[in-house]
Formats: structure tokens, sequence, C-alpha cells
């Protein structure tokens, strides 16, 4: 290579580390900013106020859902194996809404350590296959 | 192929060829997928949208990567044609983010229970989206071309750091959009029956890709060598 497309080379080569090194300070300052929500335990290790809106997410616990039979109300436990939330919502939930899912909440934490959440987004995993497939692991368990 | 007439020759040959096997790998992999594959366990029917949407957001992706090539040919060798190309693929790879960020969130509303949110996944592609807006803005508010050509190149290559921050989003931080389904450590998390029409459909969508790249370059060289003598022959013939 003549040095002059070699000198481009680096200097392309130095722009692009640069540009690496931007991005890379930009996303660990973020870091704990970006996430979309926190998890019971981060939850409980903080004081937040009554007012302000967060949201929280992890796994519905099993058997935790109880829906009003004259309203939209319902009550379930959210949980990451560790810590758990119990949220209150009044509302359409989403059709991916299920036991042992994932879930997204947003809301106010209470003073009495419940959650009333104004809006329940489902969250789904990476796993996708057809119902027989799904019994037969099922039925392995 | 770096001489602009002889690419031109060679090119009219093979775009036939782009077209059909684009249009046999889409057809075949989206009748597949859409009618053939089963069902999903959990999600239904409201899957199936993948079979457009992970092909164009790899698309989206995989075209940026291929631009920074071309924009470090460019910058380095001032090879004519990587400028061109370049320029030809940016509207291609930047109608695919768009089309990927539509049909997730058509997927996401039914699902998810909400059109958007504003997760690293979902943010990270629309800043995608945005550098691509600015290198075809930056392209066409120069008018020198050879200039315009080393102004996006450069871009391309400052732009890039983007692309493994959507990659890595959904491990480094909790986002809705689920992680990646496929990995290269671990078996993919979805069933064969699924993933092969999916397979065909990513391969259909870069053929797209090199189909209408094909097109908009000759487009692009025609363009730009129309005052030199293989271009009039061509025309006055």
């Amino acid at each position: 290579m003549n040095p002059l497309r070699k000198q481009r080379l680096y200097a392309l080569i130095a722009v692009l580390i640069g540009s690496l090194l931007a991005t890379w300070l930009v996303v660990s300052a973020l870091s704990e900013n970006m996430n979309l929500f926190y998890s019971p335990s981060e939850i409980l290790e903080v004081d937040i106020d009554e007012n302000v809106l967060i949201r929280a997410g992890g796994m519905v616990k099993q058997g935790s859902i109880e829906k009003s039979k004259d309203s939209l109300n319902v009550r379930f436990t959210v949980t990451d194996y560790q810590n758990e939330l119990i949220i209150n919502y009044e509302g359409i939930l989403p059709d991916l809404f299920d036991e042992n899912a994932g879930v997204v909440v947003r809301g106010n934490l209470k003073t009495d350590g419940t959650f009333k959440a104004i809006e329940v987004l489902a969250k789904h995993d990476e796993n996708y296959m057809p119902p027989e497939v799904a019994n037969i692991i099922e039925a392995n368990e | 192929m770096g001489s602009p007439p002889l690419f031109y020759r060679w090119s009219s040959k093979i775009i036939p060829w782009l077209g059909i096997l684009a249009i046999i790998f889409l057809s075949v992999g989206l009748f597949w997928g859409l009618l053939i594959a089963p069902t999903d366990y959990k999600q239904g029917d409201v899957y199936r949208i993948l079979y457009v949407h992970v092909p164009s957001a790899i698309l989206g992706q995989s075209i940026f990567m291929f631009m920074a090539a071309c924009g470090l040919i460019n910058v380095v060798w001032r090879a004519k044609i990587s400028g061109m190309m370049l320029k030809s693929a940016a509207p291609i790879g930047m109608s695919f983010t768009l089309i990927a960020l539509v049909t997730g969130s058509v997927w996401g509303k039914p699902t998810w229970g909400t059109w958007w949110v504003w997760d690293a996944r979902l943010t990270s592609t629309l800043i995608l989206l945005f550098i691509y807006a600015a290198l075809i803005g930056l392209y066409s508010s120069i008018d020198d071309k050879t200039k315009a050509d080393r102004g996006v190149s450069i871009l391309s290559i400052v732009g890039l750091a983007i692309i493994p921050v959507i990659k890595k989003s959904v491990d480094w931080w909790q986002t809705l959009h689920q992680p990646s389904t496929f990995t290269l450590t671990s078996s993919p998390s979805m069933s064969p029956e699924m993933y092969q029409p999916l397979l065909l459909c990513v391969i259909g969508f870069y053929l797209i890709f090199a189909f209408t790249l094909t097109l908009n370059l000759r487009n692009e060289v025609i363009d730009r060598e129309r005052s030199k003598n293989w271009v009039k022959q061509i025309f006055v013939n």
C-alpha cells in the first residue's frame, strides 16, 4: 500500500475508534438510566416518592392473579424470584399477560408497598414453538 | 468492475437473475412462513409478522455495515464506484430500517399492549434511521459529488458505532424487546419448522437489496458519467 493510502486508512481507523469510544462513554454513562424497568429487588432497595412514575418488571407469580368479578380491577404479584411486588391495576390487560410470563408495569409505588399501575405491558420471551411442542415440554417438566 | 462502463455492461446481465432469484426465495419463504409454518404456542398467528420484521431489521443493519465498507474503500483508495455504491445503498437501508420499525410497532400493539416504548432496542434502531436520514441529507446538500462521497463515507464510518449498540442493547439493558432468538453460542430457541422459512426470507431480502442496489447504481453511473463518450454511445445507438 502506498504511504498516502496507508495514512488515510490510519486516519479512518482513528475516526472509527473515536466514534466507538464516544458511543461507549455515552452507553456507560446512560447505563442504569437506559433500563426500561426496575426489578422488585431494586425497588425495595431505594426510597421512591409516591408521586414518581416508575416502571417495574418481572414475572407474574403463579396463582397470584385475582380478577374482580364486577370491574376491570386486577391484582397480581410480580416476582424476580428473590423479592415480590403486589400490583393493583384497573384496565384491559394485553393478550400475552399470563402467569409465569414477563410483564412491565408503569405507575406509582404506594407508601404501603403496593404498586398502583396505570399501564401493563406484556414482555415476550425469545422462544417460538408450535403448541404441540410446548405441550410436550410442559408434560416433561 | 471498478470501471463504470464495465460495471454497466456486466450488471445488465445479472439484473434479471437477481430479480428472478429474489422472487423465488421470497415467494417460497413467505408462502411457507405465512401459511404453512405452525402457529406459535403463545402468540398464535401474530408472530408471523417476524417473517418480514426480522429480515428487514437484519438488512437495515447489514446495509449500514456494507455502506461503511464502501466508505472505507472510497476514502482510502478513492475508488469512484464505491462512493456511488454507498449513495445508492442508503435509501434502501433506510427503507428496511423503517419497515422493521413499523412492523415491530404493529406487532407490539397486540403482544406487548403498546405501539412504542422507549426501550434501548427500539431507541437505538430509531437512531440508526436518523443516521441514514442524516447521511442522505448530507449527500444531497453538497453539490460536488466527489466531496459529497467523501463526506458520507466518513459519516458512515462514524455511524458504524451504533450497530453493536443495537445488537447488544437487549443484553446490556432491561428492555421490553425480547433477547435474541438466534445466537452463535447456543441452539436457536425457535422450532426448525419456523426458522427454515425465515432463513429463506432473509436470503430473499438480501437478493432484493442486491437487485435494487444494482438498479440504483446503474442510474447513478449513467448520471455521473453522462458527459463521457461511452454513455453517449449507449444512448445514440
